[in-house]
């Protein structure tokens, strides 16, 4: 039985009842994994094997084994840690900031994007460890510990310092929020469990799901948890990629001392998470059946997302040009010339198109209605997006103020190694996640499926 | 009798029924113990009398202490223990402390206000809850009605209330 609006299509296609929704959810817990699943596991741990290999290499060997030179001492590892944790912020703004706007359709997409946010953030923080060479030292360098060197604390004035805080949390807070909503999804899986007689399955989701019953004032509690995390976490997404973006427009460097860069960085993080989020949720909608669940309706109000976002990335980049000029700075005029027209062009015109160019297909109906492809044009925005900090980080530092330092950048199988690593991993954990963990938050669907807190709330108004 | 041992236990079929289920049931005189459902029903407080969580306050205080904590660390360390010349900037200086402070603030809010949740509520991962009705995580609004605290009605009494009250059933549920 479903309630329909008559201004509104439903969420949920189908005419599910609350109990397909714990059936169609908790099936992919409880059956065996399919033979897809197998072969995509195999290629990711292979990748996630060979990627492991050039990572011991790196720490063995030390950070010279990457392409990095005198000039241009930071590249590929940055660029990475940037793409990354910008991919990582779309999972908290669906749940933070879509709940603060009482936006009912994040329901169905929040869990398996906020799965993402945190292997993202896992993802990028291996490259600013694995860039101090020696990590077993990484924790005096960049927590304030008591040491032996004095106590020499951490430089509490330098934006990398502010970077470790900010994403530090940001990883915690959004690992305690994604949790928070699987404790009541968990349950279901346990009390499942015990009508089938699986008694491994249900101890281990009753642990899981810390004992959970769902009681009235539990509930209660559980919602104004929720929504304080919320309104946490908002500001929280917000200031994790302004202080990445800090890294650069802190420093001297003509092409990153910029103060548009924090609104510029933010919106590119929700512009390429947004595409993290299809890409992942096209493919993983049909393997697990899901099409009720993650309708054409919810693929098109990402997309719209997209266009937004990637517009103003769009203005952002034009505004950099522009400012270049206009501020009649030398440096700063050579660095944007630079980059339109020196030995980079090439990822700069990557860059304008996959980023500027590509989202605005999206205007076309047809176009952010089709399944095909939004997940072309999803992959692309990426492609794009690593091309951004790519061009970015490279292009502003290859070019010294000597020229007798000019060089290029040229990245080793190390260089890439690592990056697979990254890959290897994240389709790892998202293949585990997604076999032994809820895909959709079934707590909150079912509260949509039959109206919901609106049918109730009429009922209080007349 | 003995309190929180037997019960009556009224299943609800939908979140309508078990909300003008409560108000029924509580007009009746019967205390009821508590309401379980798969998914959190909105106005089920208010009609369950349930008073509004000051979790918020405790997630105030947390946040609190971690501003606090935040602001003392960064200016005691770079201030006084080991105080640094950084590009002839004082050594304590506070706007680029303002990052790191308001991080741990949202740290400690966030970690404070869910720990003081999961110890109020009783979530722990190594008990078994009691369970009224398994039917209660995936599609049933669950009513349990201690029959000790409601000692003066019958047994009979309460089952015929909680039908009418909209119960498509009503079963005996005891602990040990």
């Amino acid at each position: 039985m479903q309630v329909t609006s008559a201004v509104r299509d439903p969420l949920v296609t189908g005419g599910k009842t609350v109990k397909d929704v714990s059936h169609d959810i908790s099936r992919q817990v409880e059956g065996s994994p399919t033979k897809l699943w197998w072969m995509a596991m195999a290629v990711s741990i292979a990748v996630m094997a060979y990627g492991f290999y050039c990572l011991c290499f790196l720490l063995w060997n030390g950070v010279g084994v990457w392409g990095l030179n005198k000039t241009v001492g930071w590249a590929w590892d940055i660029t990475n840690f940037v793409w990354w944790v910008g991919i990582g912020h779309a999972g908290t703004l669906i749940s933070a900031i879509l709940l603060l706007f009482r936006q009912k359709w994040r329901m169905s997409i929040n869990r398996a994007a906020e799965a993402m946010t945190i292997f993202a953030v896992i993802c990028a923080a291996t490259f600013p460890f694995a860039h101090m060479g020696r990590l077993w030292l990484g924790f005096y360098w960049v927590f304030p510990l008591p040491n032996t060197w004095g106590s020499l604390w951490a430089n509490f004035n330098s934006p990398l310092l502010w970077d470790v805080f900010a994403i530090s949390t940001y990883f915690t807070v959004s690992l305690v929020f994604w949790y928070l909503g699987l404790i009541p999804d968990f349950a279901v899986i346990r009390d499942r469990a015990v009508v089938q007689g699986n008694k491994i399955r249900a101890s281990v989701y009753n642990a899981l799901s810390f004992g959970w019953q769902g009681g009235a004032k539990t509930w209660s509690r559980y919602e104004s948890v929720a929504l304080i995390l919320a309104g946490l976490s908002t500001p929280l997404v917000l200031s994790v990629h302004t202080i990445v973006s800090m890294d650069f427009a802190t420093s001297i460097v003509p092409g990153w001392h910029t103060t548009i860069f924090p609104p510029y960085f933010v919106a590119g993080a929700i512009f390429s998470g947004f595409a993290m989020v299809l890409t992942l949720l096209l493919v993983t909608r049909v393997v697990f059946k899901l099409e009720d669940y993650i309708t054409i309706y919810h693929i098109e109000l990402m997309n719209i997302i997209i266009i937004v976002t990637g517009s103003i990335v769009g203005i952002a980049y034009i505004t950099e040009l522009f400012i270049s000029w206009y501020s009649g700075v030398e440096y700063e005029g050579y660095a944007f010339y630079n980059r339109v027209q020196g030995p980079y062009a090439w990822a700069y015109w990557s860059m304008m198109t996959c980023n500027v160019i590509s989202p605005q297909l999206f205007w076309i109906k047809k176009i952010r209605t089709s399944i095909a492809a939004t997940f072309v044009l999803s992959i692309i925005v990426n492609i794009g997006m690593w091309f951004e900090r790519f061009v970015i980080i490279v292009t502003s530092i290859h070019r010294d103020y000597v020229p007798s330092s000019w060089t290029m950048f040229h990245p080793t199988m190390y260089d890439v190694g690592e990056y697979l690593f990254t890959f290897g991993f994240f389709f790892t954990a998202f293949l585990l996640f997604a076999k032994f963990f809820p895909v959709i938050n079934m707590a909150e669907v079912k509260s949509i499926i039959k109206g919901g807190g609106e049918k109730t709330e009429n009922k209080e108004h007349h | 009798m003995d309190a929180d041992k037997n019960f009556l236990v009224g299943i609800f079929d939908d979140e309508d029924a078990v909300l003008s289920g409560i108000k029924d049931v509580r007009d009746s005189g019967i205390k009821i113990h508590e309401v379980y459902s798969p998914f959190p029903v909105h106005g089920i407080d208010d009609a369950l009398g349930i008073k509004k969580s000051r979790l918020p306050i405790a997630a105030f205080l947390f946040g609190l202490t971690g501003t606090t904590c935040a602001l003392t660390m960064q200016i005691w360390m770079l201030g006084y223990d080991w105080p640094m010349i950084i590009g002839g900037k004082n050594n304590a200086s506070l706007p680029p402390f303002i990052p790191v402070t308001f991080e741990m603030t949202v740290l400690f809010a966030a970690l404070g206000m869910v720990g003081t949740f999961m110890i109020v509520s009783g979530l722990k991962p190594y008990a078994w809850p009691r369970q009224f009705d398994l039917r209660s995580t995936e599609d049933k609004h669950v009513m349990a009605v201690d029959l000790a605290i409601n000692h003066g009605k019958s047994k009979e009494e309460i089952s015929r209330i909680l039908k009418s009250a909209g119960a498509s059933e009503v079963n005996e549920k005891s602990f040990e």
